[in-house]
């Protein structure tokens, strides 16, 4: 009897074990994904409805925390932004130049090479992800760190909401941060491409660049980078909010909850990115 | 008794009825159930209950920041808790003290008084800046006004969290085991204060406040609070005065009164 029942135990083949393990893990993986999303979902929701309704209300109170995240997500970050600019300059033009040369592209493609790559695509999702990494992390610690200290029901017992003080700053901080980082690392980019272009031996002269740049650029352009900006930074707010707001932590889960925070803000950026694409290519 | 007296311990300001409450952590688990409670104008009462009994649940949920898991409750009047922007005047007359004081933690001690009168409040800035000097002067914090709360004693961050809750004039003051973690001097201050805010302090325009307290210790609070309860294993017993404290044979009473 304990024979027959130990071969029963190990009866399914291993084929149907990894298959049935590997149905399991997708499964498993889509619950939470969409668990995640009707959280993040419904967070967004409440919050745009906040900054809506509670638009005038407390002005004196929520001016000043929308200020110091613009300085937090924009003003502060932008001697890191000054290097990203010259370097991506440097590594645009230094890969591309050698080979637009060959086809004696250097007075035509460079400017449309560096509007394809640095304003439409590259430089809001570098901008985004940058943000993320200095202070969208942060918020998570702070936020998760306010909520296991008490400061939600704190902000609760004083009848202000949590997210009118806590959340609406974070999403116009880093709606208007990105924006505005965006721009500079373009220009800067921009500007240092022909640098390097210059450094290089490129026979291009700054009037042709600027031709090119200007010929490239549609009004299109200008509208989807204001949106795709703002989107980005409302994204990353709301995500990294609502990990550290959205359900009472204790201090040892904060980390866990940064890591997730950063991998949902990651494709949710990308999400957006492509759904911009989509809308420039139709358009 | 005087007849205003008698007016206004008969006007109810807190009523539960039916009334349950869920841990905050675990909303599963019960911490009371078939609460049936009355608190009139101008009472002092002291609710006392073994630590880790869902003191602060209750409380919290009393003061409106949790909903109850079940039954009726009102505040002078209203049904709770208020969420709504419409309502938030009825429920500001409520103020709320946490253990510990729980202030938040990006602003000065002076800061954290002055955020509910910067965020409700039309007064100008002279006039918030004064009254939050006035609530320092007497919570004797004003040494500690530009510091932030992680380099003040926890004594201190809990006299902020009071001078915090009084800042908007408050006529019901719950306070989550005030005395807790206190040394001889602190404590004596506490129920000193308590005890002026419950006759009219002129920090509340010499308007007698109503007062509930938890504590995990009743001795303290013997001729100071006028009417108590006990919170222990789900059960909110409502005992009254001190008479019937003392002659009440409950063993978590007597637990709580053990010298």
């Amino acid at each position: 009897m304990q024979e027959t029942e130990t071969t029963t135990l190990s009866a399914p083949t291993p084929r149907a074990g990894l298959s049935r393990f590997y149905t399991d893990l997708i499964g498993r993986r889509v619950f939470t994904f969409l668990l995640a999303l009707h959280g993040v979902g419904a967070f967004a929701l409440i919050t745009f409805g906040v900054l809506l309704r509670k638009f005038s209300i407390a002005r004196s109170v929520v001016r000043p925390l929308v200020a110091r995240e613009i300085s937090r997500a924009g003003v502060k970050l932008l001697p890191m932004f000054l290097f990203a600019s010259l370097a991506m300059g440097f590594l645009i033009i230094g890969q591309a130049a050698p080979w637009v040369s060959r086809v004696g592209g250097e007075n035509t493609f460079l400017g449309d090479i560096m509007v394809i790559v640095v304003v439409r695509e590259l430089g809001p999702l570098l901008t985004a992800f940058l943000v993320l990494a200095r202070v969208g992390t942060a918020n998570v610690v702070e936020l998760g760190t306010a909520r296991a200290m008490g400061e939600v029901e704190s902000l609760e017992a004083l009848g202000i909401d949590p997210v009118h003080y806590f959340v609406v700053p974070r999403v116009i901080g880093m709606a208007v941060g990105i924006f505005s980082l965006t721009v500079y690392l373009i220009l800067g980019t921009l500007g240092s491409g022909y640098l390097w272009a210059f450094i290089q031996d490129v026979p291009l002269q700054p009037g042709d660049y600027f031709n090119q740049l200007a010929g490239a650029l549609t009004y299109l352009d200008f509208i989807l980078l204001t949106l795709k900006t703002c989107a980005f930074g409302c994204i990353i707010a709301i995500v990294t909010c609502y990990h550290g707001l959205a359900q009472p932590l204790q201090l040892d889960q904060i980390s866990r909850a940064t890591v997730r925070a950063v991998g949902q803000s990651v494709i949710a950026c990308v999400l957006i990115d492509a759904m911009f694409i989509i809308i420039y290519l139709t358009l | 008794m005087n007849d205003s007296a008698t007016l206004t311990t008969q006007t109810p300001i807190l009523e539960m009825r039916g009334f349950a409450v869920a841990s905050m952590k675990n909303p599963n688990v019960s911490v009371a159930r078939d609460v049936n409670w009355t608190v009139n104008a101008s009472e002092f009462w002291v609710v006392g209950a073994p630590q880790h009994s869902g003191k602060s649940d209750f409380l919290m949920t009393a003061g409106g920041i949790l909903s109850p898991a079940d039954g009726e409750f009102t505040f002078l009047g209203e049904t709770m808790p208020i969420f709504e922007e419409s309502r938030m005047t009825h429920r500001l007359k409520l103020g709320f003290v946490f253990d510990g004081g729980q202030l938040l933690g990006s602003l000065t001690i002076a800061e954290n008084i002055a955020l509910p009168l910067r965020y409700h409040s039309k007064m100008t800035s002279a006039e918030i800046e004064a009254r939050v000097n006035e609530l320092l002067e007497v919570t004797e914090l004003v040494a500690w006004a530009n510091s932030t709360p992680l380099n003040v004693a926890r004594s201190w961050q809990q006299r902020a969290g009071l001078a915090r809750a009084l800042a908007l004039s408050p006529e019901v003051l719950l306070l989550d085991s005030p005395l807790t973690g206190l040394d001889v001097r602190h404590t004596t201050w506490w129920l000193s204060f308590l005890g002026e805010l419950a006759k009219g302090h002129r920090i509340a325009a010499g308007k007698p406040l109503t007062l509930v307290v938890t504590a995990d210790d009743l001795r303290p609070w013997r001729r100071r609070a006028n009417r108590v309860g006990c919170l222990s294993g789900g059960k909110f017993l409502v005992l009254g005065d001190w008479s019937a404290v003392e002659s009440s044979r409950e063993p978590v009473v007597q637990e709580l009164l053990r010298d």
